[in-house]
């Protein structure tokens, strides 16, 4: 398994394109909400919790096709999906190898977008903690929509399709909690919430990701 | 009798002829005469004026859209685990029919909620979540339509719809810690004494059995057909093969 994980992370690095894009995507959403909204810093800072984590949501959609679609190609897949490790295995380790690539890189580099976004002081710590705790869920419920178009041929938009519905409840309380922390308020429920949700998504997708590769495998 | 011997097209078949006419009339009547004595012979409301008479459409078609998801996920398990094919085909054929519902629910209830509310839209969590839903219903179809072969299609499509099911019940909760209603709750609830008045309540229950058996006559229609498209694409493979 880490040697999958490790060839991933290396593919992903060195195929070009995978490692830095999403941050640059991320940086551009950023940068173009001022000229939509206007550059008042009061605006900025009340929606910035929200447009930070949509960026971040829209961010990891754009490498998801590429998580099974290459390997599906080159008839990698078949392989992994007959060798000794469980498929569900092999759906974990492909979605954390996603969010090594592009969930981790979001949250480290939020909080200089935060700034750009007049982001409260008090809010930074739960930027930086809502995306850390909700972004996994991003890459595991990724592999469950790359799962299920990946023998398709033009299957990018089918894939954003099924997806972003998924993520309504990880936005909702990522989002909520970096707004309540920046105002000061209480944070304890929705940081809970997204934990659970983080952590059943991560329990439970890659059995559905699996089956669905299964099913196109067949 | 048992959903099991439906496994078979043919027996299907010979069964929903029979039965198309009379769940069809059954429709009509009811749908009609509920309509009809929801519009015409009942009194206004005493503050909302006959707009109160939108709710013989919204309120059949909101919850015939919530029951069709949840027709959609047993008929989507009982083809996972048992490949009853006719089930398959029949979760097909409720998804466009459970997304006008969610549509017409959406747009009565917009235009109800314009007097009303003095707003076409507000980001309530019942309205929220049934904008959710809608874009689930469409993620559905779409993965029906993308896919060329059939027995992968229903494999997909139903696994879809079990995680579906999940994330719009959690997207459902979800919403309503992110912004307070301004819909009403529940008030057709089977265990309170009276719900509303009397006087709209027979027409509605009238008009929401119309919509179950309407929705029950074009699932069957649709179903027909689509066995009817399989056998003819069946019938052309084996010309080809000829």
């Amino acid at each position: 398994m880490i040697a999958l994980l490790i060839r991933d992370l290396r593919l992903a690095v060195r195929a070009g394109g995978g490692f830095g894009l999403g941050l640059a995507f991320f940086l551009i959403v950023t940068t173009l909400v001022p000229f939509g909204v206007g550059p008042e810093g009061g605006t900025l800072a009340r929606i910035a919790p929200g447009i930070l984590w949509v960026g971040a949501l829209l961010a990891c959609l754009l490498s998801l096709d590429r998580i099974f679609a290459l390997d599906f190609e080159d008839g990698s897949l078949d392989l992994l999906a007959t060798a000794p490790i469980p498929l569900e295995g092999v759906v974990t380790i492909k979605a954390l190898a996603h969010w090594i690539t592009t969930g981790l890189p979001l949250v480290l580099a939020a909080p200089v977008f935060g700034v750009l976004l007049h982001l409260p002081a008090a809010g930074y710590v739960w930027l930086v903690v809502s995306l850390a705790l909700g972004t996994p869920a991003l890459s595991v419920l990724g592999t469950f929509g790359a799962a299920l178009t990946v023998g398709l041929k033009r299957g990018g938009l089918l894939l954003s399709l099924l997806v972003l519905p998924l993520y309504v409840p990880t936005l909702i309380f990522g989002a909520e909690l970096v707004r309540r922390g920046a105002s000061g308020m209480q944070t304890d429920t929705a940081l809970l919430m997204l934990a659970g949700i983080t952590a059943a998504a991560v329990a439970l997708v890659p059995f559905a990701s699996a089956a669905a590769i299964r099913v196109n495998l067949r | 009798m048992s959903i099991w011997e439906y496994a078979n097209p043919k027996k299907f078949m010979q069964t929903s002829s029979w039965a198309l006419p009379w769940v069809t009339g059954l429709a009509v009547v009811a749908l009609f005469g509920g309509l009809i004595w929801g519009f015409f012979f009942t009194p206004d409301d005493y503050k909302q004026g006959s707009t109160v008479k939108i709710i013989y459409i919204h309120v059949p078609s909101a919850m015939m859209a919530i029951n069709i998801w949840v027709m959609m996920l047993v008929t989507s398990l009982i083809w996972l685990v048992r490949r009853h094919h006719v089930s398959a085909l029949a979760a097909k054929a409720a998804a466009p029919v459970g997304m006008v519902m969610t549509l017409i629910a959406l747009f009565t209830g917009a235009i109800w909620g314009q007097p009303m509310w003095g707003t076409w839209w507000e980001w309530d969590p019942r309205l929220t979540s049934f904008l959710i839903l809608f874009l689930f219903y469409l993620g559905y179809m779409a993965l029906w339509e993308a896919i060329d072969n059939p027995d992968t299609a229903a494999d997909l499509t139903g696994v879809l719809c079990l995680v579906g099911s999940v994330f719009a019940l959690l997207s459902r909760y979800a919403v309503n810690f992110w912004n307070q209603g301004l819909h009403q709750g529940a008030s057709l609830s089977l265990d309170e004494k009276e719900n509303v008045a009397d006087v709209f309540w027979y027409p509605l229950l009238l008009c929401i059995a119309g919509f179950i058996l309407l929705f029950v006559t074009l699932v069957l229609i649709r179903t027909r057909t689509e066995i009817r498209a399989r056998r003819l694409a069946a019938l052309e493979s084996r010309e080809r093969m000829a």
